[in-house]
C-alpha cells in the first residue's frame, strides 16, 4: 500500500489535477478554495506549467477556454461569488464542445454570501448558471481522498465527452485535512483531432468556436451534443449506497452533508430505525436509477442539503413523487448536527413528513 | 472500537492548528483513521481559533465536532463557548495561567496546566500548545507518548529542524507536569 499523508481538500485537488497531466491553471484567489491556486503556483514553475493568476475570473476561465481549444488539460478553481462569474466563460466552453476542469468550492450565498461551507450552488452547477442548452458533469466528493480520485475521473470524463467536468465541493471538504494516497492514479490521455494545434500546412484548419448564425444548424449541433450527453447520463451516473439493503427509509445527501448524514444514520439504526443513505457522487448525471429503485422500497426519503432545498427537487423528479420527500437542511454557512438529521430521520418514521 | 474527538480552542497564533496536526499525524502514524478541521475565515484573523481532530479505529463520519471527548481551551472564551458541550466522562484541559476560573461540571476529568507559564520560564513561549499536547499524550492510552518525536519530525520543515528539539521539549513539560 502507498504510504499515506495528511493533505487538505484543497491541496488533494491541486495536487491530482497535476498528476493527470494538467499544466495549466488559470485562476483568480477567493476564500475557501484559494489553497488551490498557492499548490500550483509552487509547483507549477518546477514542472514546466502555467500558474497564471488572471486580473479577474472573467479573464481566468477565457484563458481555460483557449487552452482548452489547444487541446491541453486545464483547469481553474474558485468559489460561488467566483463561479457566478465564470459562468458566462463555461457556457462559451460548452458550446465549443471543449473539455475543462473547474472547482467549486461552495461558499454560502447568494450575492457575496459569507466564506463558510454551502451547498447552495447545486440549480447553478446542474441546471446551468450560464445562457443555452448545456450540461456540465458535476462532482461531489465527500472526503479528501475523493477531491483527488473524482479531481482524475473529471479530466477523464471531460476528455472523453468534450465537456465541462466541475468539482462541487464546499469549504469544510476543502479545508479538512485527511489521509490520502495517490497509489492507484491512472492517467488516460485521449486524442483530440479537433485541437488548435497548428496545421503545419498538412491539414486543414481546426475552427473552435460556439457561434452558429443558421438556425438549423445551431439546432443540430445542440441536438447532437444532447446525443452526447444521453450516453453520459446512460453510461456515468455514481453513486454509493449505505446499509440500504433492508431499509424502510433512506436519507439522500452528498458531500460533507453525507457525512453528518451517515453518523446520523448509524445513530438511528442504534435506535432501531431501519433507515439507509444514497449518496450521490454524480450530481449531473444525476443517479435516478438508484433513486427509482429505493423509492420502490421505502416508506419515504429525507433530502439532507446545506442550501434552503434544491437538491430535493431532483428527488422528487427522479423518485417521481412515489414517497414523500422531507427536507433538512442547514444554509448561509451552517452545518445540520448527526442530531438534526436524526431528528428528522425519527419525524419520517413517524409519518410526519 | 474506539473514536476520540478532540476539540482545541484558543486565540489565533497560540498554535491550536498545529497542536491538531499534530495529533492527527500523530494518529495517522499509529493507522487510525484521522480527520482534521480547522476554523478558517475571519475568526482566523486575529480572532478565535479552533481545531476539530477526530481519530477513530473505524472510518470518520463527520469531520464536525458536536461532542468533544476531550477539550483543550487555551483562553477563557473558548473554555466558557465550549465547556459544557464535552462529554460526560470526558477531560478538559485548561491552561490555567491564562485561564483564572474552575470548570464546575462533576462529570468530566479537569487537568490544569499553567502552559503559557512554564513555557515562558523555559524559554520556549510559542510552545504553551505543545505542552498541553504532551499532558494530554501522558493521559490518553490510546496516544501513547512513544513515536511522538517521529511526528514531530515529519511536522517540523527541514528549514526549521532547529523546532524539533524545542517540541520535545515542551511535550515532555508536558508529560511530566
Amino acid at each position: 500500500m502507498a504510504q499515506k499523508v495528511l493533505m487538505k481538500g484543497n491541496e488533494a485537488i491541486a495536487e491530482a489535477a497535476i498528476r493527470a497531466g494538467c499544466r495549466h491553471y488559470f485562476g483568480y484567489p477567493i476564500t475557501p478554495q484559494t489553497e488551490i491556486a498557492a499548490y500550483m503556483a509552487k509547483k507549477m514553475p518546477k514542472i514546466g506549467g502555467v500558474f497564471l493568476q488572471a486580473e479577474s475570473e472573467i479573464a481566468s476561465i477565457n484563458m481555460v477556454y483557449g487552452a482548452a481549444a489547444a487541446g491541453v488539460r486545464v483547469m481553474t478553481s474558485s468559489s460561488s461569488p467566483g463561479i457566478s462569474l465564470k459562468s458566462e466563460g463555461l457556457s462559451y466552453i460548452a458550446g465549443s464542445d471543449v473539455p475543462a476542469l473547474v472547482v467549486n468550492v461552495q461558499r454560502g450565498g447568494p450575492g457575496l454570501g459569507g466564506i463558510q461551507p454551502s451547498q447552495s450552488d447545486y440549480f447553478q452547477a446542474t441546471k446551468g448558471g450560464g445562457h443555452g442548452d448545456y450540461r456540465m458533469i458535476v462532482l461531489a466528493p465527500a472526503s479528501v481522498q475523493e477531491m483527488a480520485s473524482l479531481t482524475m475521473k473529471g479530466f477523464d470524463l471531460a476528455d472523453k465527452y468534450l465537456m465541462t467536468s466541475m468539482i462541487l465541493a464546499d469549504g469544510t471538504i476543502g479545508q479538512m485535512m485527511e489521509p490520502i494516497s495517490f497509489e492507484d492514479a491512472e492517467v488516460n490521455t485521449y486524442e483530440k483531432p479537433w485541437a488548435l494545434t497548428g496545421t503545419n500546412c498538412q491539414r486543414k484548419h481546426n475552427v473552435v468556436n460556439s457561434l452558429y448564425l443558421k438556425a438549423d444548424e445551431l439546432e443540430a449541433k445542440n441536438i447532437e451534443r444532447y446525443e452526447r450527453y444521453a450516453i453520459v447520463e446512460e453510461n456515468e451516473p455514481m453513486w454509493e449506497e449505505y446499509m440500504m439493503e433492508d431499509a424502510e427509509y433512506c436519507v439522500v445527501a452528498y458531500g460533507i452533508a453525507s457525512r453528518v448524514a451517515k453518523n446520523a444514520v448509524v445513530a438511528a439504526r442504534a435506535e432501531g430505525i431501519k433507515v439507509g443513505l444514497i449518496r450521490p457522487i454524480t450530481l449531473w448525471p444525476f443517479p435516478k436509477k438508484a433513486l427509482l429503485a429505493a423509492a420502490d422500497k421505502v416508506k419515504s426519503f429525507v433530502c439532507v442539503e446545506l442550501s434552503m432545498g434544491q437538491m430535493i427537487e431532483d428527488v422528487r423528479l427522479y423518485t417521481e413523487c412515489k414517497k414523500p420527500v422531507s427536507l433538512c437542511s442547514r444554509c448561509g454557512g451552517m452545518i445540520p448536527s448527526p442530531e438534526e438529521v436524526l431528528e428528522a430521520i425519527r419525524k419520517a418514521q413517524k409519518g410526519e413528513n | 472500537m474506539k473514536t476520540t474527538q478532540i476539540l482545541i480552542a484558543g486565540f489565533g497564533g497560540q498554535g491550536i492548528l498545529f497542536a491538531g496536526k499534530f495529533l492527527a499525524y500523530k494518529g495517522l502514524m499509529e493507522d487510525k483513521q484521522v480527520s482534521w478541521l480547522p476554523s478558517y475565515g475571519p475568526e482566523m484573523r486575529g480572532g478565535t481559533a479552533n481545531c476539530n481532530v477526530i481519530l477513530s479505529d473505524t472510518p470518520v463520519g463527520s469531520p464536525i465536532i458536536t461532542t468533544p471527548d476531550v477539550l483543550i481551551a487555551m483562553n477563557l472564551p473558548s473554555l466558557q463557548k465550549y465547556v459544557d458541550t464535552v462529554a460526560p466522562g470526558g477531560q478538559i484541559y485548561v491552561d490555567s495561567a491564562l485561564i483564572d476560573v474552575k470548570v464546575e461540571r462533576t462529570d468530566v476529568e479537569v487537568f490544569y496546566i499553567p502552559a503559557t507559564q512554564m513555557a515562558k520560564d523555559n524559554e520556549i513561549p510559542s510552545l504553551a500548545n505543545m505542552i498541553i499536547v504532551g499532558h494530554l499524550l501522558q493521559n490518553q492510552p490510546e496516544l501513547d507518548f512513544a513515536g511522538a518525536k517521529e511526528t514531530v519530525e515529519h511536522l517540523v520543515p527541514p528549514k526549521k529542524a532547529g523546532l524539533i528539539e524545542l517540541n520535545m521539549k515542551a511535550l515532555n513539560l508536558g508529560k511530566d507536569f
